[in-house]
């Protein structure tokens, strides 16, 4: 691929369609991006949004005004003995405002990505880690080591903006890409702008974690000597040992991951191996981890969860004090003993799972649902019909984000709000 | 509408006075003069016998931001801790630790609880000032502010090393407190956290940081010039290089020399007056370092204390967080570099009577509050939570005013420790009146925060009311009323009206076209465009819970 020509920005408006929070956007007034801009997902993301049908909040599928799904939906929490707060796709106001009503309503909570993200966070609680940041990357990385991901499926301007950078701090040169247990045929975006092909070291992602241990051991000086395996999982000790040399070689090697690519039980140790490897190589050389998230503000809602209620996603309200159980009180768990579900995502049109109770649903305009929900508010998207504040994949920037049209359509922390009014 | 506080017993250092008895006015959140028309007076509260203070302030504790968030997210183990009604350690209170990880509503309401009206986040990493301040946002009662962090960034140490002029480092240090809506300027191991990143694993004062050719000394006189030429009231918050290290108490004594006479504000000193005499090679330099705080006038220094039990320690020094993780307990540690800016690293710790390093720092910070001479310089802190959680002031206090009770304690650390320290021989008790310097009228006028600290007319009635007792760890823990401009909101103890405090600023004026080349760079090598780093005061006002106040560069005299 080349070096994509930058584009010329002509707003600093935040783009939250993922966690790299682009804001040099060639967005016109109207808020629809050029057709000849790089990132499709960011296109997708605001004209879908633009093209939202300003439609009503329902009671079990009949229109009806906003007041009168306030208080259906108000009666169905007032109802409820167990109650599932889901999705939770939202910014930090959003956040902000649901935390106090899952309080009155006792209510266990869970975003909808925690799935992925939880893995991070056991992996971090058991060891913590060793991280960086987009613009470490940008002028620092002269490696980069992706594990598991090809990155743009998920980040799709990374490279161009991370690595292919033609100004860099420290004049670095082009950074090398190797990709650890990716198909050939997703590695297409490592390859330099000068035709520099990436090394693809191919295996099946699911023997990640003998990979890993692998690399951990080598590490260690009296494994390498006493080691007697020629392979594993089909990459040689050769290529591993050479990816190590690697690393150890260069000024600052990011190494990236995906959680939600780690689809398999335990995969938390899987993390915990690459962190484990990242924090043995600092002894010697410098060396960072960057997880790559799942996006609808789930970094958002974890930071805005953990400093009001101590704890990130997955959390409780009860008997006054807040618990805490990543895996008790994941939304899959849940659904089977809660008794009503409010879910909300109001960056995607993203319905709620499939629940035999009453669901209230806020979010997307867009949302399309296989069966009507009990109650449904359609309110604002983030950036294009509300303002907030969003975290980056990085966790350390939090970025402004601002409404481009005049709302058509109820905010969020409103629609919570007068809910939470209404709540004993 | 005027209330009436009778017959308070005043310890209002900034106005000389130590325990006159006198009546308060309050009238719209304001201390007024006595009202000629009695009339006016709608309530009236006989505080006889009361001891009567201002609002205290910490001005050092990580209550908001990057760091302590990460610290939570860490140990989530912690919040049970919370619960807990025994102490971790014989020598100290349940309040000397559990509290290392506080919710941003609970740290405005344990704040309030104890008299605290005002706490101030020293490690506001610019590109992080947002999460600051949204958190700081989320604590209630208080009044808060940051100093903004500068000296790792790759901005400032390319200007440093390019050689450019004061006024256009002025500038930009000004430009800094602006968008970040900070009040002062700290500087976290000068130039190590950026070395880090270039593989540099320790930095002394004059040794060059290896990417830009800069020494942590040029970095300090540049900052601190920056600083006193803006008339900036806080002088330059300095976290010394090579924090904990055993013998760094040279490095301590070297960087208030290259202070060159400008003012110059130490913290955590405790950290930094280590020696490394005697068989573990570790011992206590506050001898040495009280001797130089003595003589130097223009030096100020708050102690970080040290208390029993677990906690953690989240700072900016990633450099020197990366050599201390081997001693984290639990082991884990996140270390972080953050955006060419600074970085940062949260490690728990838990510290032990009978262990001899943790000992001797404790009788370190008490041999330092009690050999410092002067109390207007010298501050109290536990630089929370990474000595000890804020919770732990009414002990500490203890131990300052109850020479008795402090060597009690002494008499069961660790042996060894107990034959390093000289705490025994100190015999000065602090007076109410000295606590009131400390945590109030210093700290403020340190700050310059020019109407708060004191409870002069015109004076923000922010108010604490204690009842004098023996025990001062029982007094200082609850006081009977706290008003937080003017209202009353904390009755024996206890939270009695839900308020927000203002976020204090400082604002000089400045060059506006040094956004020229910022922009520029922003555009280049940052990851977000320059508007967006900048924060707007009207995401501080937010839903109209916060505010903005200003201060001029003029000290309380």
């Amino acid at each position: 691929m080349t070096a994509a020509n930058p584009p010329i920005p002509t707003s600093h408006h935040t783009c939250p369609a993922c966690g790299l929070l682009c804001d040099d956007l060639p967005l016109d007034g109207e808020g629809s991006i050029s057709a000849s801009f790089s990132c499709a997902k960011s296109q997708r993301y605001f004209s879908q949004a633009a093209a939202a049908p300003s439609q009503p909040a329902s009671v079990a599928g009949q229109a009806c005004d906003l007041n009168t799904a306030l208080a259906a939906a108000a009666k169905i929490l007032q109802n409820s003995q167990q109650t599932l707060f889901a999705g939770l796709g939202t910014d930090v106001q959003g956040m902000r405002a649901i935390l106090p009503l899952a309080e009155k309503c006792q209510a266990t909570l869970d975003h909808m990505h925690s799935e992925s993200s939880v893995r991070n966070t056991l992996a971090m609680q058991n060891s913590g880690w060793q991280t960086t940041t987009l613009s470490e990357v940008k002028n620092r990385a002269d490696l980069i080591l992706a594990i598991g991901t090809d990155i743009v499926s998920s980040h799709p301007r990374f490279f161009e903006k991370l690595v292919w950078n033609k100004d860099s701090l420290f004049n670095k040169g082009t950074p090398h890409v190797v990709y650890l247990a990716v198909d050939k045929a997703d590695t297409q975006a490592g390859v330099a702008p000068d035709g520099t092909v990436p090394t693809v070291l191919a295996a099946d992602k699911k023997a990640l974690p003998a990979i890993l241990n692998t690399l951990n051991a080598l590490c260690n000086p009296a494994y390498a000597k006493s080691n007697k395996a020629a392979s594993v999982a089909g990459l040689s000790m050769a290529a591993l040992t050479a990816l190590l040399e690697k690393i150890q070689a260069a000024n600052y090697a990011v190494v990236v991951w995906s959680a939600s690519e780690l689809a398999y039980p335990h995969a938390e140790l899987t993390v915990q191996s690459i962190t484990q490897l990242i924090a043995k190589l600092n002894e010697q050389t410098r060396v960072a981890g960057l997880s790559l998230n799942s996006g609808d503000g789930d970094i958002s809602v974890n930071q805005t969860s953990t400093w009001l209620s101590g704890f990130p996603s997955r959390n409780r309200f009860q008997h006054e004090q807040v618990s805490y159980d990543t895996q008790h009180y994941s939304t899959a768990l849940q659904l089977k003993s809660c008794d009503a579900l409010l879910w909300v995502s109001t960056f995607n049109p993203k319905p709620p799972p499939d629940f035999a109770g009453p669901s209230i649903v806020i979010g997307h305009p867009n949302m399309v649902f296989e069966r009507p929900p009990a109650v449904f508010i359609p309110v604002g998207v983030p950036a294009v019909h509300d303002s907030g504040t969003v975290f980056r994949m990085d966790g350390s920037i939090a970025l402004p984000v601002k409404k481009l049209q005049a709302p058509s359509l109820p905010r969020l922390v409103e629609v919570i709000n007068q809910l939470a009014d209404l709540m004993p | 509408m005027i209330t009436q506080l009778k017959h308070a017993r005043v310890f209002d250092p900034a106005h000389k006075k130590n325990g006159v008895v006198e009546d308060i006015y309050i009238s719209q959140g304001r201390i007024v003069a006595k009202p000629a028309d009695a009339s006016k007076i709608s309530t009236s509260l006989d505080l006889s016998g009361k001891v009567v203070m201002a609002g205290a302030i910490d001005m050092h504790s990580h209550i908001g931001g990057g760091k302590t968030n990460i610290a939570r997210m860490l140990l989530p183990e912690f919040q049970a801790s919370k619960h807990y009604s025994e102490p971790e350690a014989h020598i100290c209170t349940p309040g000397c630790s559990h509290f290392a990880t506080p919710t941003s509503t609970e740290t405005g309401f344990r704040y309030i609880e104890m008299g605290y009206t005002a706490a101030f986040e020293p490690a506001l990493m610019p590109v992080n000032a947002r999460q600051a301040h949204l958190e700081m946002a989320d604590t209630p009662m208080i009044d808060k502010g940051a100093y903004a962090m500068l000296g790792n960034d790759d901005y400032f140490l390319r200007m440093l090393s390019s050689q450019q002029d004061q006024k256009a480092i002025n500038d930009y240090v000004a430009w800094i407190l602006h968008s970040t809506q900070s009040i002062g300027i700290k500087v976290v191991n000068p130039g190590g956290i950026n070395a880090f990143k270039f593989n540099q694993r320790r930095l002394d004062l004059d040794e060059n940081n290896r990417h830009y050719q800069v020494s942590p000394r040029q970095i300090l006189q540049s900052l601190s010039r920056a600083v006193h030429e803006l008339g900036v009231s806080k002088p330059l918050h300095v976290h010394c290089n090579n924090l904990g290290a055993a013998g760094n108490f040279q490095t301590t004594l070297d960087t208030m020399r290259a202070s060159d006479g400008l003012p110059m504000h130490l913290t955590h000193i405790q950290f930094h007056s280590y020696g490394k005499e005697g068989d573990k090679q570790f011992s206590s330099a506050a001898a040495e370092i009280a001797e130089a705080l003595n003589k130097n006038k223009h030096i100020t220094a708050d102690v970080g204390q040290i208390l029993f039990g677990q906690t953690v320690t989240a700072s900016g020094d990633s450099m020197m967080q990366h050599s201390n993780a081997r001693h984290a307990n639990p082991k884990k540690a996140v270390l972080m570099d953050i955006e060419c800016d600074a970085g940062c690293g949260v490690l728990p710790f838990k510290y032990r009577d009978q262990n001899y390093v943790n000992a001797l720092q404790w009788a370190i910070g008490l041999e330092l509050f009690l050999s410092v001479e002067d109390p207007w310089r010298i501050f109290l802190t536990t630089d929370h939570p990474n000595g000890a959680p804020f919770t732990s002031y009414p002990h500490l206090i203890r131990l300052l005013m109850d020479k008795s009770f402090r060597n009690e304690a002494f008499a069961k650390l660790n042996l060894d420790a107990q034959a390093m320290s000289n705490l025994l021989s100190l015999d000065r008790e602090y007076s109410l009146y000295d606590i009131a310097i400390m945590t109030r009228a210093g700290a403020a006028g340190l700050i310059g925060l020019n109407d708060r600290g004191h409870l002069g007319i015109g004076a923000a009635a922010d108010i604490t009311v204690y009842t004098d007792q023996a025990d001062r760890e029982a007094m200082f823990s609850k006081p009977d009323f706290v008003f937080k401009n003017g209202e009353l909101v904390v009755k024996d103890g206890k939270v009695v009206k839900v308020v927000w405090g203002a976020t204090h600023t400082s604002k000089p004026a400045f060059d506006v076209s040094v956004e020229k080349d910022l922009s520029d760079y922003f555009a280049k090598y940052q990851t977000m465009q320059l508007a967006n780093f900048k924060i707007n005061p009207d995401e501080i006002a937010d839903d109209g819970r916060g505010s903005i106040v200003v201060h001029s560069g003029k000290h309380l005299s």
